[in-house]
């Protein structure tokens, strides 16, 4: 698993980037840090000094790539970087799995459905998903109203039970 | 300062995140031949996004605009890659090969130009289009060429959604009523003469799968056929026996609809040149 606590860097000082980086919000999801989606793959610093953070889109037209460089470059500039660059890097390409635990729990809060089990293990022809749990009011019986929702990354599910609609993350 | 500009995908590098050396040696530019080829795909990609984007607010339901606008924003993001990395063999950007080539200098294929017609039509077209990219990205993730292998990785996952939406929809109209069905085959029949030009080998394409770069489009059919023949039989329909329509060779031959795509797309960048939202 290539998640948040394994990427980050063991040198003290592209850690320190790693950690300026990693308390960026997602601009779509104020609750989680772009650490916490797994958008945030690597951080180091370069022999002239230059703060590098590496960045990987969730899908490739979201609109919330270009706020998040921006994001990053204003978020080490503040902590004193003079000079710093934002990559983008496209593989291994960005999987739900990469969402941490703590993540997964403040999308539920948030009223997001979290992605409802691993995409490694997603086979076949069909898109099928595991039951998803209404973040309302928990209950399992739930459908979806459309694959596709309001930002790529989202279904648009409804609840049978307390008859509210809620986004899903889908698995990816 | 060297930030990505936040209005452009020109900063993109290949290869895994993991490693610092492998980001650090990815300045990828690319040589003209795999330059042209990215333009085939990013093209495609790009014409059938603005044709997309059309039914923004007029699709049958809610949903629907939701998701075939979902669709055009991912097919736009494959473009945006594409154009990216064929600009740099010529030192342009993105949106210097979007909006200031002219008819001539474009390289989509017929299918991704044709009009929208009626819901069917588009389905149609989408159904084609998704099952041809899922079998061409499904093979170009193993391209010796770094950046096109990442974009692949990148996009067929998101093409899957694509397909799998398409098929959904040929099932309900095809099994549906008399008049969903009727629709659809005619959808089908519309544009069964522009597929044989997605599968059309040229010099460039010949020499680039040779070298471990690009997929020999022809190599694709097969599957291709398969998996449509599938589908089409469970959902009742038939499989188009039409010739392939004349021209289409990706030499810059355009359809007639290819100007008008141009014209309501190119407009604004060419009206205000450096206009930024």
């Amino acid at each position: 698993m290539t998640t948040a606590t394994t990427l980050r860097p063991a040198d003290v000082d592209a850690a320190r980037v790693w950690d300026v980086a990693a308390r960026v919000p997602d601009p779509e999801i104020p609750v989680l840090s772009i650490a916490d989606l797994g958008i945030l793959r690597a951080a180091r610093v370069e022999a002239d000094g230059t703060a590098v953070v590496v960045i990987t889109p969730t899908y490739s037209g979201c609109p919330a790539m270009g706020t998040i460089t921006e994001d990053v470059g204003h978020a080490l500039r503040a902590d004193g970087y003079q000079n710093a660059r934002v990559e983008l890097v496209l593989q291994p390409a960005w999987t739900t799995d990469w969402i941490t635990e703590e993540g997964r729990r403040r999308l539920e809060e948030y009223g997001i459905a979290p992605p409802s089990g691993a995409s490694a293990v997603r086979q076949g022809p069909v898109l099928m998903g595991l039951s998803v749990k209404c973040p309302r009011c928990h209950s399992l019986n739930t459908r979806e109203l459309t694959r596709f929702g309001s930002t790529a990354c989202k279904a648009l599910y409804s609840c049978r039970d307390c008859l509210e609609p809620f986004d899903y993350f889908k698995v990816h | 300062m060297s930030f990505a500009s936040h209005d452009s995908a020109t900063k993109i590098s290949a290869g895994s995140a993991i490693s610092a050396e492998e980001i650090a040696a990815s300045g990828a530019t690319a040589e003209p031949d795999v330059a042209t080829y990215a333009l085939y795909l990013g093209d495609d990609a790009l014409m059938l996004a603005q044709r997309l984007g059309w039914w923004i607010a007029r699709a049958p339901e809610l949903e629907e605009d939701i998701a075939l606008s979902n669709i055009a924003l991912d097919q736009l993001g494959h473009a945006r890659f594409l154009l990216t990395y064929a600009g740099t063999a010529w030192g342009k950007t993105e949106d210097d090969l979007a909006y200031f080539r002219d008819e001539e200098e474009f390289r989509s294929c017929r299918l991704v130009e044709q009009e929208n017609g009626d819901f069917g039509q588009t389905i149609a077209r989408q159904l084609i289009f998704s099952y041809y990219q899922h079998e061409l990205f499904r093979r170009l993730v193993d391209s010796n060429d770094a950046t096109l292998s990442a974009i692949a990785d990148k996009a067929l996952k998101e093409v899957q959604y694509h397909q799998d939406h398409a098929a959904q929809w040929v099932l309900r109209l095809g099994i549906g009523t008399p008049e969903s069905h009727e629709r659809m085959q005619k959808g089908l029949y519309y544009l069964w003469p522009y597929v044989d030009e997605l599968f059309h080998d040229d010099d460039l394409t010949r020499d680039l799968s040779e070298r471990g770069i690009a997929v020999l489009p022809s190599s694709l059919r097969a599957d291709f056929d398969r998996r449509i023949a599938e589908l089409l039989a469970e959902a009742e329909l038939e499989v188009p026996d039409l010739p392939g329509a004349w021209g289409g060779d990706r030499s810059g031959e355009f359809s007639e609809h290819r100007g008008h795509i141009l014209a309501e797309m190119q407009v604004l960048a060419r009206q205000h040149p450096g206009a930024t939202w």
